[in-house]
């Protein structure tokens, strides 16, 4: 508690022109994760006490905890709907940092104005519109408001206070010399270049003391002179660097103070944008307010007047870092400055991620995947974006033997394997499979549970006997058994042969899908071999009864062991057959059908099913 | 991201259809403005605009050209017989305004109105940053000159609107007196509409007074496209135009094709396709910069291009930018080599190893033609992994036979501008 209170008075008694100090504390609004730590990053470089971020507010989430890194231990930050809440809770925050797109932004302000103890506020985002911006401006003028940005990346008290992203990686923080104060105060537009400017800073005088960047907005909220007043009072500040821009008349506002005196601590500055003359026509650079409209706004006479006014303005930006340069050695001489003793920055350990892709670390994956990729520009289907399975129409068989097989099979392959799973989608309602899926439909189930309890009847008795066929006839077939043989020996175990015999079906009034898929691999598969062999076994079998015939769930099972070892190694065929693929298709297949059933039952309103006492005989004893 | 001037034809149908709403319906425009454009058929227009071939018409390109009428780019008191000729004639016409050469491609047709010189009045809205400026003269047309020197100006707050009473009394002095009601009313609507749909800029130069009614003749005007999230829907289907004379090159356009692609940014301009230095910045401010030291070191006639690559694009996109400009640089030579500048700030966080890897791709294809247009590259960049990305360029020069030097954060941003230019000229 004592803590607490002595932060509050610290926060009180900030002085005007002071924005940030080593307790200043902001909240985050949108969950920034990557922005957070990174100012957490910098607060422990900088040796602070207390974590320069107090609450994140998530207006589109719920409150809650989040997780960050304070140096190698980890802390909670709280997470609050709305600024207000986080308000009433953290008593000595003064600064909000907006991360709200441009559509919210300017609502995410006025929100801030509503809480009086809420001084600065930086707006983030590009692309607020200017009328937005124009009336937040008048209104924080009157409340007395600081507004940074929009369109910035921020900016950063060394040794004290990071907004956002401001700086770049922690080691650029770090040889920019950023985790401590120096004796220059910078302000630009750019926060591209902002970094830059640190570096040069960095290389050319004692460090930074403090650097904003307004944003390129052409109505930032605060300007370039704002900050340039700020660093002028402020008795830390020595010297002043300025990055300005071509467009918009704001350097003129800082030549006026230069000519009035309001301004008397060297200046270096520089107007960027003087290859304007090059374009013929007019060019908007990179940031909204950067396009000259008059000759005033161009680069060539801002320079120009602010030369005349006094400031330091180099020839061209090849010679800005010897102008700083120049001046603070000048200064130095002068006994004004008295250059800042360097520090070592605490260590940070490396983030895994970033360690593991700078090739630092490694480590066993836990898993591995062979057929499918996410991460990149497109997700891939093993060596196939999915714009090509599109493009080259491979079909659902195409993608199947692509993920199942990792290869895509010639096109009479994957036209099969469709047929497979239209041919196995359904056989009615009365399948024990079908049958389970009804009942639990009309128990209440959801869609997926139906559909499991349909699925889970799948096994020797029903729909296994693809798998079952496909196992005993390419046995025999692989042993050199005669047809006879075979039959012979299964009789001696007493089995029945998988994937022979049906129900209604018979020699006499055969199975129509059988007959489909039977002529379509006579007609375009490779090789026959199994097929052909359990032909003649079913020729034996049906001899004897004539309902004994080759059924659908065998000539698939049998017909996709010859597709599998004309395009596969023998052992690859064997081993997928061996790891239940077949079983799969059918599975795949009658899926569809076991979710219609569903459907059809929730379509109908069917209520509850409860088995007629009459159907079953009880007998207890 | 910025204001934006849109066309005449755009701007008069907007005010046709919604300024009513911002006068109580006491201004109603007739929506009779049509937008010709290259692919617009002449010849069905007189049956969907049956007042075409009844009154006198006016045509002007439409195409953000200045002072038209000065430039004899007008048709006025014409028929529709006389107009199509005249639009058929000018049609991808080149022509020179001031220093700029462009295709004319579009046009507004507008009924001629007869009136009088004397009921020409001049209006236009500015904004700046602690509000807007109502500019307003009761001599208005094309002479009206020096509007800044000449016209009398309302000064609003933002977020205030000011009152009919308040603009009769402190801008209409000159006007007649049977008149100053009706343009007040104007003004006053015409101000909110202008507030509320975002426009950043508009003049009208000059509306007529016909009895009752306020005619606009000339209009331009600029909105602020960010604000399209909020305005879109009563803007309507509008379009942006480029500059007159801006026309896009092949490279130019597929770059903003590649641009629109990718969250990144990629950009080009190709100022002159002779010029002996070439530049691929990463980072708009930077890229501004470098476009500046060229300037500032007296070679600007040999600067070839403006352009920047930012916001981490991916190796492949930086591949297709990288050799689209090498491309461009290598199709003539010049006895006395090219330079390639391949330079950029500090990154933030663009992975600099990866967006290299593209860049080198590129160089990598194009060696042969690379060393034989004695083509030196110099490398500036910094940020993440940029150790990695600058050896692998350092490689790269020995590989490929190509004279590459590399440099960090350690060398000032631009030092590498001089470090080629230095001597040559």
């Amino acid at each position: 508690m004592a803590k607490k209170a002595t932060t509050k008075t610290k926060t009180a008694n900030k002085k005007s022109y002071e924005l940030f100090n080593r307790d200043t504390q902001a909240f985050i609004y949108n969950m920034q994760v990557n922005a957070t730590q990174r100012m957490l990053d910098f607060d422990y470089a900088s040796g602070r006490e207390t974590p320069s971020v107090a609450a994140i507010i998530n207006p589109t989430g719920s409150e809650s905890l989040q997780k960050f890194f304070y140096g190698p231990k980890e802390i909670l930050i709280p997470v609050y709907k709305s600024i207000e809440r986080a308000a009433g809770k953290h008593k000595n925050v003064d600064v909000l940092i907006s991360f709200a797109s441009f559509r919210s932004a300017a609502k995410s302000a006025e929100e801030a104005f509503e809480i009086p103890r809420i001084r600065t506020i930086v707006l983030i985002a590009e692309g607020v519109p200017e009328r937005q911006m124009r009336l937040i401006n008048a209104k924080a003028k009157k409340l007395g408001k600081v507004i940074i940005g929009p369109a910035t990346v921020g900016g950063v008290k060394a040794g004290a206070f990071k907004i956002g992203n401001t700086g770049g990686t922690i080691e650029n923080i770090i040889e920019s010399k950023l985790h401590r104060p120096g004796s220059v105060g910078f302000v630009s537009k750019s926060g591209g270049l902002s970094n830059e400017a640190y570096n040069i800073i960095s290389r050319n005088t004692d460090g930074l003391y403090e650097g904003i960047a307004i944003g390129g907005d052409r109505y930032p909220g605060s300007t370039l002179l704002d900050h340039l007043l700020r660093y002028e009072e402020d008795p830390n500040v020595k010297m002043l660097v300025c990055l300005g821009e071509v467009g918009g008349e704001d350097e003129y506002a800082i030549v006026d103070a230069l000519n009035a005196k309001k301004i008397t601590k060297p200046l270096v500055m520089w107007v960027t944008g003087t290859c304007s003359k090059a374009f013929k026509t007019e060019v908007q650079f990179g940031h909204a307010g950067a396009k000259a409209d008059a000759e005033a706004e161009t680069a060539d006479a801002k320079n120009a007047a602010l030369k005349k006014a006094g400031a330091i303005v180099p020839n061209s930006f090849d010679d800005y870092a010897e102008k700083i340069n120049e001046t603070f050695t000048t200064l130095v001489k002068k006994k004004v400055i008295t250059p800042a003793p360097e520090t070592e920055a605490p260590k940070i350990p490396l983030d895994f991620n970033k360690a593991l892709s700078a090739g630092v670390i490694r480590k066993p994956a836990s898993f591995i995947s062979t057929i499918a990729d996410d991460r990149g520009e497109e997700l891939m289907y093993g060596k196939m974006t999915i714009s090509d399975v599109f493009k080259k129409d491979i079909g659902v068989g195409g993608v199947l033997s692509t993920l199942w097989f990792r290869k895509l099979l010639p096109a009479y392959a994957t036209k099969f394997i469709d047929m497979v799973i239209m041919v196995t989608a359904d056989h009615g309602p009365a399948v024990s499979g079908a049958h389970n899926t009804i009942v639990a439909a009309r128990a209440g189930k959801d869609l997926i549970s139906s559909l499991v309890s349909g699925l889970l009847c799948i096994g020797p008795r029903f729909g296994g006997a693809l798998d079952g066929a496909a196992q005993q006839f390419s046995d025999a077939y692989d042993q050199g058994l005669a047809p006879q043989e075979f039959v012979n020996s299964m009789k001696k175990k007493g089995v029945n042969i998988q994937g022979i015999g049906h129900r209604i079906k018979s020699i006499h009034n055969p199975d129509m899908r059988v007959t489909i898929i039977k002529n379509y691999v006579k007609k375009n598969f490779k090789t026959t071999a199994l097929l052909d062999y359990a032909l003649e076994v079913e020729k034996i079998t049906t001899s004897k009864k004539d309902n004994l015939i080759l059924n659908v769930d065998g000539v698939i099972g049998i017909c996709f062991v010859d597709l599998l070892r004309s395009e596969l190694t023998k052992e690859e065929a064997d081993e997928y057959i061996r790891m239940g693929a077949l079983n799969g298709l059918f599975v795949l297949g009658r899926s569809i059908g076991f979710m219609g059933h569903y459907l059809d039952q929730k379509r109908l309103k069917q209520g509850l099913y409860r088995h007629p006492w009459d159907d079953i005989a009880y007998l207890m004893e | 991201m910025a204001q934006k001037a849109i066309r005449e034809a755009d701007g008069k149908a907007m005010m046709a259809r919604l300024l009513m709403d911002y006068t109580d319906g006491k201004h109603k425009i007739q929506n009779r403005f049509i937008s010709v454009g290259p692919q617009t058929d002449l010849k069905k227009l007189p049956n969907k605009y049956k007042w075409l071939q009844k009154e006198k018409l006016v045509v002007k390109p439409d195409q953000l050209i200045k002072r038209r009428g000065k430039s004899k780019l007008l048709l006025l008191n014409t028929d529709w017989k006389e107009a199509e000729k005249w639009i058929n004639e000018q049609m991808n016409k080149q022509i020179t305004v001031g220093t700029v050469t462009g295709v004319l491609d579009h046009f507004i047709i507008a009924p001629f109105v007869e009136h009088d010189e004397k009921d020409e009045y001049y209006v236009a809205i500015t904004s700046e940053r602690e509000g807007d400026t109502i500019l307003f003269h009761h001599e208005g047309g094309i002479n009206v000159g020096d509007v800044d020197a000449k016209a009398i100006k309302l000064f609003v707050p933002i977020g205030e609107v000011p009152t009919a009473q308040e603009i009769e009394k402190k801008l209409l002095g000159k006007v007649p007196k049977e008149r100053k009601a009706l343009i007040a009313e104007f003004i006053e609507g015409l101000f909110t509409y202008y507030a509320d749909l975002n426009y950043t800029y508009l003049e009208i130069n000059p509306f007529v007074v016909d009895g009752k009614a306020v005619i606009p003749l000339d209009l331009a005007a600029k909105l602020d496209d960010t604000a399209d999230f909020v305005s879109a829907n009563k803007w309507g289907s509008i379009d942006f135009p480029a500059p007159f004379g801006r026309t896009m090159t092949k490279e130019e356009a597929y770059i903003e094709e590649l641009d629109s692609k990718t969250g990144a940014s990629l950009k080009l301009t190709v100022l002159n396709p002779e010029g002996r230095v070439w530049t691929m910045v990463a980072g708009g401010g930077a890229s501004v910069i470098y476009a500046d030291t060229i300037t500032d070191l007296g070679f600007m006639e040999e600067m070839a291009n403006y352009g920047e690559y930012s916001g981490d694009p991916n190796e492949e996109f930086t591949y297709l930018y990288a050799r689209t400009i090498i491309d461009l640089m290598t199709r003539k030579k010049n006895p006395k080599g090219t330079f390639l500048l391949i330079g950029g700030g500090i990154a933030n966080f663009t992975d600099v190893a990866n967006t290299f890897r593209g860049i080198i791709r590129a160089l990598r294809e194009y060696k042969k033609k690379l060393r034989e247009n004695k083509v030196k590259i110099y490398v500036r960049r910094g940020g993440p992994n940029y150790k990695e990305g600058l050896n692998q360029m350092r490689a790269l020069g020995g590989e490929l036979g190509v004279p590459i030097e590399v440099y960090g954060p350690e060398t000032h941003m631009t030092k590498i501008v001089s470090m080629a230019l230095k001597g040559d000229k």
